[in-house]
């Protein structure tokens, strides 16, 4: 069984059946008129979220996070978009500045986390097997398996896929769409569930925009049609080009996260330093 | 996580079967009937495929024999420019009175599990 979350303990309700039940029968049913035996029907409300277990594994990871002031991408794209590549060059300055981590979400191999630690982050794969997406319970688990980057950053590389990581949530601060050139720009329309969920597109691989017809412009307007509110940073992983505004957005994300878990071990010790004051316990 | 199939209607099933299966249980029922969800028109699901998932997840279960009733939710959303309730049919609509993009989601991403009938 399973310490964090209690998995692994089977739920059949198969039920030992080696006991007699008195069955009492004493009495006669008269029987003299004609009706369906049909079972007696109830309707239950349940009105529940069909992810709400999910949610609360999310829920608890993002409180782990919170303590231990970690901020937390879920980057998400297509199958080739640059995204592990782009987590390489990432991981490999800012490891220098702070803990940082990654996890990976791979049907099948270990070779995008090769990768990672080659480019000198801690790292584990999830493989997902024929599972088209991460969740929060499977993250729960990798975050067993690896060093938690207090006060820096945690990567979470999802399965490359645009349809299905953009319900679940794993507890992180933002999701991160990642977009490459390459790709069709009307994505943004084609899997408006991701852009509309995610706070930052990163769009990659502009170094081949001289070879490829891709109206930058036409695209960035599809993603503000689903979300307004989507921040949008365009680099290169392989040239570097903008590289330094999207590090900048992760500095001040982990920043934020360590001011706040600053404040909250403030208050706590303030409220501490109060009981103790008082003389009580 | 169990290995499915790449099709996350599948994980959704298996939610709705361990949420009604537990609920079964838990009242001292038999054999769930029918279930009602709601979905909102813009949520991240295919209907065909989330009755076909049903049908396969469904299996071996207190929900066996179960139908599956979807009820279709509105999206509706709340426009900033023109302060004024719409309704959308995709998160790409421009807003059905002055064209701009600058609207909220209110409602039709729900994926929920509304009610189910037990014997």
């Amino acid at each position: 069984m399973c310490a964090t979350c209690g998995c692994g303990q089977t739920e059949l309700a198969i039920h030992p059946h080696d006991h007699p039940h008195p069955h009492e029968h004493g009495h006669d049913h008269g029987h003299d008129h004609d009706h369906d035996h049909a079972p007696e029907t109830r309707r239950v409300r349940l009105e529940q979220d069909i992810l709400a277990k999910n949610a609360e594994f999310a829920a608890g990871n993002r409180r782990l996070f919170a303590a231990r002031g970690v901020f937390v991408l879920n980057l998400v794209s297509s199958p080739g978009s640059g995204k592990t590549a782009l987590l390489a060059r990432t991981v490999q300055v800012l490891r220098e500045e702070f803990p940082v981590a990654v996890i990976g979400g791979d049907q099948q191999t270990a070779n995008d986390a090769e990768r990672i630690i080659a480019a000198g982050a801690p790292a584990v794969q999830i493989n997902t097997g024929k599972g088209c997406h991460l969740d929060a319970h499977g993250v729960g688990h990798a975050l067993g398996r690896l060093p938690l980057p207090e006060g820096g950053v945690l990567f979470i590389e999802n399965v490359g896929n645009l349809v299905c990581p953009a319900d679940f949530d794993l507890g992180e601060a933002h999701k991160v769409v990642i977009l490459s050139v390459t790709e069709g720009e009307d994505k943004p329309l084609k899997y408006p569930n991701m852009f509309a969920a995610s706070g930052l597109m990163l769009l990659n691989k502009t170094d081949l925009l001289p070879h490829v017809e891709f109206d930058v412009a036409r695209c960035l307007d599809y993603a503000r049609r689903v979300n307004p509110d989507i921040e949008i940073l365009q680099l290169s992983a392989r040239s570097g080009d903008g590289m330094a505004p999207w590090l900048d957005w992760v500095r001040r994300g982990q920043r934020a996260a360590l001011a706040q878990q600053v404040s909250r071990l403030e208050a706590d010790l303030a409220a501490a330093r109060a009981r103790l004051a008082r003389g009580g316990g | 996580m169990i290995p499915i199939a790449p099709m996350h209607e599948f994980s959704l099933c298996e939610g709705i079967i361990e949420t009604i299966a537990a609920q079964t249980r838990q009242q001292g029922f038999n054999r769930v009937r029918r279930v009602w969800l709601e979905i909102g028109a813009l949520a991240n699901v295919e209907l065909d495929a989330l009755r076909f998932a049903f049908e396969v997840v469904r299996q071996d279960t207190v929900a066996a024999t179960a139908e599956l009733d979807i009820i279709t939710l509105p999206g509706r959303a709340h426009c900033l420019d023109c302060a004024q309730a719409v309704e959308v049919t995709q998160l790409f609509d421009p807003c059905p009175l002055c064209g701009g993009y600058q609207w909220r989601l209110t409602g039709g991403n729900e994926m929920r599990i509304k009610e189910m009938e037990v014997e």
